[in-house]
């Protein structure tokens, strides 16, 4: 039972990864591909993690990849703040259609 | 003091997770080298680690993270539909840009955390903190208001009055 909802998980997760590396090609600047890469690969990360364990029970694999989905929810989302903050600071525009950028008003403001 | 103490513990127990079956003879080996690492780890690093150590003996705190917790994972897997549903449309339909948002929470991991579930939850992902105004600039896949007050409603609020239970 618990192999089946693993597999599910695994592959759930699988199609996750799929979708965010697809954005990562699709989208058209950093800022929105950080958004489909972030998201989408955390959780389909994750989702592969808890399967494995799912799959595994309480060995020392399953452990470790439970330790590996907190540590993952914790770093994931601070690296793509960096990334994103770094690429603002060193001028990288945003796209030609994007509707408002308060941040750069407000760095010219004199920040 | 305290914060060591803490540093310690939390420490200690990923070790033991990490060295996990662990039986008989084995697991004694592992607690001492996971005490003596930790405790080395906790006497050099301790002093940084938190700044207020008493928060993590308050036990409603640990109940607002667990109230928390499946709230943020609904809403991460309502994000991730959402994107991969922006991604296969042929046409793309994204309308992105940088908003300002304004935010409540003063201590440093309450901040982090918020910026944390800002990025993992429909179509926005923080781009920067002003700490001292009280200020976020957020990036947004989809801009609905470009208003800080009613952007603020949208994205941060639904977050940010158990965060501020749970850190603050």
């Amino acid at each position: 039972m618990n192999e089946t909802i693993g597999i599910i998980l695994i592959g759930i997760g699988l199609t996750f990864d799929f979708f965010g590396c697809l954005g990562l090609v699709r989208l058209p600047d950093v800022y929105n591909r950080l958004q489909a890469s972030t998201k989408c690969v955390t959780l389909g990360t994750c989702s592969i993690l808890f399967g494995v364990f799912l799959m595994l029970g309480p060995t020392a694999a399953g452990i470790k990849s439970l330790l590996c989905i907190i540590f993952l929810v914790l770093t994931a989302p601070v690296s793509a703040h960096a990334i994103a903050r770094g690429a603002h600071r060193s001028g990288v525009k945003l796209w030609k259609g994007s509707v408002v950028d308060r941040y750069a008003e407000d760095k010219e403001g004199g920040l | 003091m305290k914060s060591k103490i803490v540093l310690f513990i939390l420490g200690l127990f990923v070790w033991l997770l990490l060295s996990w079956p662990a039986d008989g003879q084995d697991f004694f080996q592992h607690l001492l080298v996971g005490i003596l690492v930790a405790g080395f780890v906790a006497f050099m690093t301790g002093d940084m680690f938190t700044s207020r150590p008493k928060h993590f003996i308050q036990f409603r705190r640990y109940v607002w993270f667990f109230y928390y917790l499946p709230m943020f994972i609904w809403e991460c897997i309502k994000a991730n539909i959402d994107v991969i549903i922006r991604i296969i449309r042929p046409d793309l339909p994204i309308n992105p840009g940088i908003v300002k948002v304004k935010t409540s929470l003063k201590s440093d991991t309450g901040l982090t955390f918020l910026a944390n579930s800002i990025t993992l939850t429909p179509g926005t992902l923080s781009v920067d903190i002003d700490k001292e105004r009280g200020f976020l600039y957020v990036h947004w896949i989809d801009v609905k208001d470009k208003d800080v007050e009613r952007a603020t409603s949208i994205i941060v609020e639904r977050f940010e009055r158990i965060l501020r239970r749970i850190f603050e």
